[in-house]
């Protein structure tokens, strides 16, 4: 699957050819560079690896300077491999051309960090249900977490309450509604994960 | 100026409108579908509120019909809207009509605005 590095604008809404409202998700995708190609002689498996979004020269170590000057760019603050690139160069360009209005991507990012969350947040529990009939600040609470001297412990991987958010979260099949390639902008419809300005892969 | 605005205002044609704000009566014309066929149907009240800014700016009017009250809200960049015309400009102290749904007959009244001349 070939794909680009994006970084996520905002939300706002298009009216389709037959007036219907869309919502969608504006990304500023690009323009990437590749920076290293990887072979199945040399690394054992095939590859193609991007830059996008430059940074300064000294906010970057010596090592990743040396490994951006093989491309021939600057420094680049997001690094992501893609597999499915087919007749690329060190150095060459990566933009929104390769996409087309009307097709379905796949777009990957961290969602929102959401802090320390109970189960009713984190894990979709129903909570009590009911405030009267004998519950006392049980509302949201998660009930039992196992049985009692058989098997003595908690099983692994109990729903429980904890960090929430974060983590990386992929929307599969999102329709580009437009391309703007002058200004490296992709339009999809529907939502994608993270904050605005959060970095975003996007892969056909 | 916001990023998302300036696309969306690139990526979707703004129509031009009258002025109009709450207190207006106006007049709104728009296609309805019916199956295959197209109509235009108006819808003629009070604008209670305008909400919202560039493509996704909406309004609210209202209505009495027939001892009911009856809110519509429109998108203003709908392509659905045809024509609008504003009827009457009304003297109204705050943005947000919403006390007029308390309000039936002599009491939901709106003062017209008066204009003086320059001159």
């Amino acid at each position: 699957m070939a794909g680009i590095i994006g970084k996520k604008i905002g939300m706002t809404s298009v009216y389709s050819a037959e007036g219907k409202n869309l919502p969608c998700t504006i990304i500023e995708a690009g323009p990437c560079v590749v920076t290293q190609i990887k072979t199945q002689d040399k690394d054992g498996y095939e590859s193609v690896q991007l830059g996008f979004d430059d940074k300064k020269e000294k906010n970057t170590p010596k090592a990743m300077l040396g490994h951006f000057s093989k491309a021939k760019t600057t420094p680049k603050r997001k690094i992501v491999e893609f597999k499915g690139f087919q007749e690329v160069n060190l150095g060459d360009a990566v933009t929104v051309e390769q996409f087309q209005e009307g097709e379905f991507v796949d777009v990957a990012g961290a969602s929102k960090g959401k802090g320390f969350q109970g189960v009713v947040k984190r894990h979709g529990f129903g909570g009590v249900g009911q405030a009267t009939h004998g519950q006392h600040n049980r509302m949201r609470a998660p009930g039992s977490i196992g049985a009692a001297s058989y098997p003595s412990r908690v099983f692994k991987g109990m729903k429980m309450a904890g960090r929430t958010g974060g983590e990386r979260v992929k929307m599969i099949n999102l329709q580009i509604l437009k391309v703007i390639p002058e200004k490296n902008i992709l339009i999809v419809k529907g939502s994608v994960p993270g904050s605005k300005g959060s970095y975003l892969i996007v892969e056909k | 100026m916001d990023r998302v605005k300036q696309i969306a205002n690139e990526i979707s044609a703004a129509k031009e409108w009258p002025k109009f704000s709450a207190g207006d009566t106006i007049t709104v014309t728009y296609k309805i579908k019916e199956g295959n066929k197209e109509r235009l149907q108006s819808f003629q009240g009070t604008v209670i509120q305008r909400r919202g800014s560039g493509t996704t700016e909406t309004f609210t009017i209202r209505k009495m019909s027939g001892g009911t009250g009856v809110e519509r809200i429109f998108p203003l960049s709908s392509p659905f809207i045809e024509k609008i015309a504003v009827n009457k400009e009304g003297s109204v102290r705050r943005a947000r009509l919403f006390y007029l749904r308390e309000r039936t007959g002599k009491a939901a009244r709106i003062k017209e605005k008066k204009h003086f001349s320059k001159k």
